[in-house]
């Protein structure tokens, strides 16, 4: 009688530290996620297929010349760090966005680029979903095709991917769905004329056939919010980048696939 | 104000032959603007498209086609080549303000 609240004790402050060193697993809604190649139609995925087609390879083309050409007050170039990128950016766009310890964030692909421009280079940051940027992340993103996607959530990224996940639940529009309306409950049937696919991001940065070149994963998170009539926060911001680092976690284990075509 | 003509993309097979004939393949990056859409202001954004596309081999024309406003933008155009032998290919793309951008292969048949 004495023992047992002692041991109850030891076994909830046992289980208190547990809880703080690690949260439980996240709720997994699609334990087996598909990539959106898989709800495309075969017209797209014949041009995806063919690097040569493919319109994003020009993007390729444009990030592989910045890549080597010094910009900036420091006159330094990617290449002069980094080398070759085909090497050095092997698995980067698999493991991205990621914790960045000396910012206390979480940062996409993209806002890491423009950090390297910013800190090292000298260089002005590229404007989210410009042109140029889109070429860099394009180009970075290519050298992990086919590498599963691994994000890590774990110790301080986890209220980041928290903060995401609860905007991806979160419903908003005058139409008032949340992301998993259409992507969970609804994948495989026609929305209109289109079919609905898992909203994985594996794909990104994708040539997108509607906007005719390369867009970032956040510029199309914006036609989303606005497709549900709600009001987009900025890309580039927190909840975006947030929500990006859970798109991420949700499309683990399938293979990177940018430069998707997507209609 | 035209936009630029991007870098032109060409392919030829690795292997030719004589008597065979293969598929040229080209990709150029261009915004192929139509003419009927309007900017935020609601004037119409000037139509602004690549208007013609020349391919020669050895000087002679061996393929051409006008392109119209309904293209898609970075248009790909591929056609088919008899190889009559080792040949320079001439490629040229033409905007509606006259800028032309050139492209250039080497046809070698082993």
């Amino acid at each position: 009688m004495r023992v047992a609240p002692q041991l109850l004790a030891l076994t909830l402050l046992a289980a208190g530290v547990a809880l703080a060193a690690d949260p439980p697993a996240p709720n997994r809604p699609i334990p087996n996620p598909q990539s959106g190649r898989h709800f495309a139609t075969e017209a797209t995925l014949s041009i995806q297929d063919d690097d040569f087609q493919n319109p994003a390879f020009l993007w390729v083309e444009e990030g592989e010349q910045a890549w080597a050409h010094p910009a900036g007050a420091a006159n330094t170039a990617c290449a002069t760090c980094h080398q070759d990128a085909a090497q050095t950016m092997r698995g980067v766009r698999a493991r991205y966005p990621a914790f960045d310890p000396r910012l206390g964030r979480v940062v996409t692909l993209e806002q890491r680029i423009n950090q390297c421009r910013t800190e090292h280079m000298g260089a002005p940051a590229l404007p989210i979903d410009s042109r140029p940027l889109n070429a860099m992340a394009t180009y970075v993103g290519l050298q992990s095709r086919g590498m599963p996607v691994q994000v890590d959530i774990s110790g301080p990224a986890r209220p980041f991917f928290d903060a995401g996940e609860r905007f991806y639940n979160t419903r908003r529009g005058q139409l008032d769905m949340r992301c998993g309306s259409c992507h969970e409950d609804n994948y495989g049937r026609s929305l209109r004329a289109d079919l609905l696919s898992q909203g994985m991001s594996n794909g990104f940065p994708t040539y997108r056939l509607k906007e005719q070149r390369v867009i970032s994963l956040q510029f199309r998170l914006q036609g989303c919010v606005n497709d549900v009539r709600g009001q987009a926060p900025p890309m580039g911001g927190e909840e975006f980048t947030n929500l990006e680092f859970y798109l991420a976690w949700r499309a683990e284990g399938l293979p990177v696939e940018a430069p998707s075509v997507r209609r | 104000m035209s936009a630029p003509i991007g870098q032109p993309r060409v392919r030829l097979p690795q292997q030719v032959k004589v008597g065979e004939t293969i598929e040229v393949r080209t990709l150029i990056s261009h915004i192929m603007e139509t003419g009927q859409r309007r900017n935020q202001e609601g004037a119409i954004v000037p139509r602004d498209i690549i208007r013609n596309f020349v391919c020669t081999m050895d000087g002679a024309v061996v393929f051409s086609m006008d392109l119209a406003p309904a293209i898609s933008a970075n248009p790909y155009i591929a056609f088919p080549l008899k190889v009559t032998g080792p040949a320079t290919l001439e490629m040229v793309w033409t905007n509606d303000a006259g800028e032309q951008r050139k492209a250039s292969a080497q046809l070698r048949p082993s």
